[in-house]
């Protein structure tokens, strides 16, 4: 008998007599509206930037957030302008090594953990691109701010890979006292567009 | 890593080795006593967390009751995605099927996500007899791999280290590896951190092959998910042409939409944060993003044992997020390697029986004694694994297993005791026997004047033979000078 039906016998074997329906309890959440305020908040707490501007600032909040002379790669389908920036055609493991910086979309993201998730779709490109630079400047739109983690699951397709990001790369692994920066990014900074609820331009929360 | 935990001694030894290490008791004292405060806090801050620990508990019983038809759900799921999906009946067939990867490939170094799974076959034991070298990536995984240590705590397998030790292993051992530590290293956390990230970003660039277990595999979109913090998982998973991941059969979620629950319970549970850093979830191959050859290994080694466990079978819920660690007191005082075993703590001493079985060997079978049963660990349990009954059913399971053959002292004792209590005469017999003993006893402690006292009853001194084991652990009175069934007998139940 294969390894696999020899598991599958076993399986059955071990569950035969104890088979029964479980009733298995929905998630018993109101639903409700992401707050923006929560998730800048939130995001601080990690020790990464957040910057909130109006739509028409994202550019300049890009340009301000990214490092003096540093090499930058921007995804394909990047909506927001990125001053000197490399487009990712393909670059090798090596040269995003010598990459200092990168700029992205999110898909959503989460207000009550402060995450960020990428699907990697037009405009926040491969997941190495967001890994091996040092500095990560991702742009958030407020509307794509939800209120949990089960409303950012339902949000998103299991059919893409996903990175769900919570600041900067950190361990605990030392006494568990909290370092930022390890093999990521060790420089997150979220970029928040909106909402037109007169937030000055740049200010930071 | 080249230990193993072979051939280690039953808890109670172990225990009393580790018990001595005052070293080890402070670094694990300060660890927990940190990480409980910030699990507190954070789980403080959800309304709903037991109705979250129902739902987790539901789905996963739901799933373990009907693994079979999950787990080829999960198969033809992450074929159609691509992936080549493996079964492994034992540690050695999983370890193969990784062996033969690399070999396919033609490297001789792995690099590695931090996975129970892995460490549970030996996987890098095995690799390295087949001259492949397997490189921890995770942080502690590395203090461990460096060190030539044992892993002493499910998701810090270094808890048992300081910083001081840390600093000295990564300047002694760095450069026999790859890149050395820097000259100025010093025992900084942040400045550690930076050195680890140096090392091994070499690796991470280099590696062909990586290995990684998964945290969850949802049967309906074939998505394996790792939960992280340092992002080294994502260097493994991402940057490597190949991926080959190792995953325990009771890892299953039925569909995407259940990581709701699981997602919000384990990052609070384990490392006390309301996320973690980096959650990675990828369905089999994805063209163009990251490796293009993907491998799935669904692993058996005993779990379809503990799955016929009535009792242990909801053990399989464990998410590995060791809070029942953080809040055992005898972990706390003990330490991980005193389990013997890669799972330590409240859930390795009911998986390690459950999976291995009890009856073969001391060390297993000493595990479910290793527990005050004060139900700290069932309470701080995100999927609700109710860990002191299955210790006191695993104690049973043990018993159960030594009847045959040469009786312990302590079942000769029940023998008696049971005979005694099985008719009035035999009792009455002992009783007298005691109630002389008692007035002996007693005549003698006045005598000497140096009886201890508890409760205002003189305590019998340490016992001979056996019966020390149990007087050096706790207060034997001196037995009274008659019984209740005589002094009832005489008094006419106190009215004379």
């Amino acid at each position: 008998m294969s390894a696999r039906d020899e598991i599958l016998a076993a399986v059955r074997g071990a569950v035969a007599t104890a088979r029964r329906p479980v009733e298995v309890p929905p998630l018993d959440r109101p639903e409700r509206e992401g707050d923006v305020d929560l998730f800048a908040a939130r995001v601080a707490d990690y020790r990464a930037t957040v910057v909130r501007c109006p739509p028409e600032g994202v550019a300049a909040a890009i340009a301000a957030a990214l490092p003096e002379r540093a090499t930058v790669v921007v995804p394909d389908g990047m909506p927001y302008a990125v001053p000197g920036a490399v487009p990712d055609a393909g670059l090798s493991s090596a040269e995003l090594d010598a990459t200092t910086a990168v700029v992205t979309t999110a898909t959503v993201a989460i207000a009550t953990t402060g995450t960020i998730v990428l699907s990697h779709g037009a405009g926040e490109g491969r997941r190495v691109l967001t890994l091996v630079p040092d500095v990560h400047v991702c742009v958030v739109r407020a509307d794509q701010v939800v209120d949990d983690v089960p409303a950012a699951v339902r949000r998103l397709d299991p059919a893409r890979p996903t990175t769900w990001i919570s600041g900067p790369s950190a361990t605990s692994d030392i006494e568990l006292s909290r370092v930022e920066g390890v093999h990521g990014p060790r420089t997150l900074h979220v970029v928040l567009v909106g909402p037109a609820d007169g937030t000055p331009p740049g200010a930071v929360s | 890593m080249s230990r193993t935990f072979v051939g280690m001694p039953p808890f109670p030894t172990a225990a009393r080795a580790a018990l001595a290490d005052t070293q080890l008791r402070a670094n694990l004292a300060h660890a927990t006593t940190t990480i409980r405060a910030k699990r507190a806090a954070v789980v403080a801050e959800l309304d709903d967390w037991e109705a979250l620990r129902l739902r987790a508990a539901a789905i996963k019983d739901d799933v373990l009751l009907h693994l079979d038809e999950h787990l080829v759900r999960l198969e033809e799921s992450l074929t159609a995605r691509g992936a080549v999906v493996h079964w492994a009946r034992t540690a050695e067939e999983a370890s193969e099927v990784v062996a033969q990867v690399a070999r396919a490939h033609g490297v001789d170094e792995v690099v590695k996500v931090k996975s129970m799974a892995t460490q549970e076959v030996e996987l890098n034991e095995h690799l390295a007899a087949q001259g492949i070298s397997a490189w921890e990536t995770d942080l502690a995984e590395l203090i461990v791999q460096l060190g030539d240590d044992l892993p002493s705590h499910i998701l810090v397998p270094a808890i048992h280290r300081n910083r001081a030790e840390i600093r000295a292993i990564f300047e002694r051992e760095m450069a026999r590896v790859g890149r050395p530590a820097p000259a100025d290293l010093t025992d900084d956390p942040v400045r550690l951190a930076e050195a680890a990230r140096l090392h091994l970003r070499e690796k991470f660039l280099r590696a062909k092959v990586g290995v990684s277990g998964a945290n969850f595999a949802v049967a309906d979109s074939g998505t394996l998910v790792v939960v992280e913090s340092e992002g080294n998982g994502r260097m493994c998973l991402t940057l490597p042409e190949v991926l080959v991941s190792v995953v325990g059969i009771e890892k299953v979620v039925p569909t995407w939409t259940e990581l709701d629950v699981f997602l919000t319970l384990l990052p609070r549970s384990s490392t006390g944060e309301r996320m973690n850093p980096y959650t990675s979830t990828w369905s089999g191959v994805t063209p163009g993003d990251g490796p293009q050859e993907v491998h799935v290994v669904l692993l058996d080694n005993g779990r379809t044992r503990a799955l016929a466990d009535e009792v242990g079978r909801q053990a399989l819920r464990c998410i590995r997020c060791s809070a029942c660690l953080n809040v055992c007191p005898v972990y706390e005082r003990t330490g991980g390697h005193a389990y013997g075993s890669v799972y330590p703590g409240p859930i390795g001493a009911i998986l390690n029986p459950l999976l291995k079985g009890v009856g073969h060997d001391e060390q297993t079978d000493s595990l479910p004694y290793a527990s005050s049963l004060c139900g700290a660990c069932f309470e701080a349990c995100p999927v609700r694994i109710d860990i002191p009954s299955v210790l006191v059913d695993l104690r049973a399971q043990v018993v159960d297993a030594h009847r045959s053959g040469v009786p312990k002292p302590e079942a000769l004792a029940m023998r008696a005791a049971a005979a005694a209590f099985g008719s009035g005469g035999r009792l009455a017999a002992a009783e007298q026997a005691s109630g002389l003993a008692g007035r002996a006893l007693d005549a003698l402690s006045s005598l000497t004047r140096r009886g201890r006292r508890a409760g205002g009853r003189r305590l019998v001194g340490r016992l001979p033979g056996p019966g020390a084991a149990w007087t050096d652990a706790r207060d034997l009175p001196v037995p009274p000078r008659e019984s209740f069934r005589a002094w009832w007998k005489r008094t006419d139940g106190g009215t004379r």
